[in-house]
């Protein structure tokens, strides 16, 4: 009565999704594709989740409510990964402003 | 507030006045009385965990930020550290934990569908399949302690010695390693005690059709450390050039 019951069908289907896909993803590490390696594990990862969240743990059946809530989880981690990222990764873009000494140049990543 | 909820009592009243709807007709005692009907006090839990798992997903958020930024500053000894990870052991560990999701989607199932015998067998096969988890994450970290492999406390410099990696840059991957895996195992270890307290709740058949809200959300929390496994397996036992 509660709630949205989901077929065992459709259960065992990304069941069997998700098996196939953490056997895709770890054949493909042993693939030199260079820096693609981690974004195609990366991206398997992110369907993977997708199929727990919108199946397994039923976001696609549930309220508006709740879908906000899930995303404003993975939002807000999104602004940590982003801003911080945003800073280390862009460090060595530009120089040294003038008069900054050698000790800030040398501190830089190693 | 009491003005807001008696008014949203009578909007689902059936002629009777809502004071007394509200407090008998129709329904059993699981239906708590600040809520007006199964249904909300359903959403009400689910919501409640969402926002729980929501803290979640920043508190392991943290140690993945962290693992991005020091990746990039130390690559080689990230990638020379994930190779001396058990590739085999992590993808079996990835199958069973996503088994258990399995099992205990189906057991959210049993619950709806009022299946009591199948509500226990897949909780207790949720339960079996976390065991099995930890005891293979037992015996990789067993293997690490005997190659010298944990920081701070049987540490070997010169047995995990790589030509390009900078000095102690294993080591932080192994820091890391044991860090998010340990923090994830502490969350199955606290799964498998929500799961024993449904266990025994199921078995005295405390959940029907009717109210199923403690299995469907303790199901959200074992979903949710799948997820996180779901990213750590990647992050930490394949991405280190494993064709090398």
């Amino acid at each position: 009565m509660t709630g949205h019951v989901v077929s065992m069908r459709l259960y065992l289907m990304i069941f069997i999704a998700l098996l196939a896909l953490t056997a895709l993803t770890t054949a493909v590490a042993y693939v030199d594709l260079g820096e693609m390696n981690t974004v195609v594990a990366l991206l398997i990862a992110v369907i993977k989740m997708s199929l727990v969240v919108l199946f397994f743990m039923h976001v696609k059946y549930s309220s508006g409510l709740i879908r906000v809530v899930v995303l404003a989880g993975f939002f807000w981690l999104a602004i940590m990964l982003t801003f911080t990222l945003a800073d280390e990764l862009t460090r060595g873009w530009t120089g040294n402003p003038h008069g900054w000494g050698p000790a800030i140049s040398s501190s830089q990543k190693p | 507030m009491r003005k807001g909820a008696r008014r949203m009592s009578e909007t689902v009243s059936s002629g009777l006045p809502a004071h007394a709807e509200r407090h008998h007709v129709g329904h059993g005692p699981e239906l708590r009385h600040h809520f007006e009907e199964a249904e909300q006090q359903h959403e009400a839990s689910t919501l409640g965990m969402w926002v729980f798992l929501a803290t979640e997903i920043l508190f392991f958020g943290g140690l993945f930020t962290a693992y991005t930024i020091y990746r990039s500053f130390y690559l080689p000894g990230f990638e020379a550290g994930s190779r001396l990870l058990d590739v085999k052991a992590g993808a079996a560990n990835t199958a069973v934990l996503i088994g258990s999701s399995f099992t205990m989607a189906s057991a959210v199932h049993a619950a709806q569908t009022g299946k009591r015998k199948l509500l226990v067998t897949c909780l207790i096969l949720t339960m079996i399949l976390g065991c099995v988890f930890l005891g293979i994450k037992y015996t990789e970290y067993a293997e690490h302690w005997h190659e010298f492999q944990v920081p701070g406390l049987h540490w070997d410099s010169a047995a995990t010695f790589f030509k390009n990696a900078p000095n102690g840059s294993v080591e932080l991957f192994f820091c890391f390693y044991f860090f998010m895996t340990g923090l994830h195992a502490v969350h199955m270890i606290i799964g498998l005690g929500i799961m024993t307290v449904m266990l025994i709740l199921s078995w005295r058949g405390r959940f029907a059709e009717k109210y199923f809200s403690p299995i469907e959300i303790s199901g959200l929390y074992w979903h949710f450390v799948d997820i996180i496994w779901i990213f750590l397996f990647p992050l930490l036992y394949l991405i280190g050039g494993r064709y090398q």
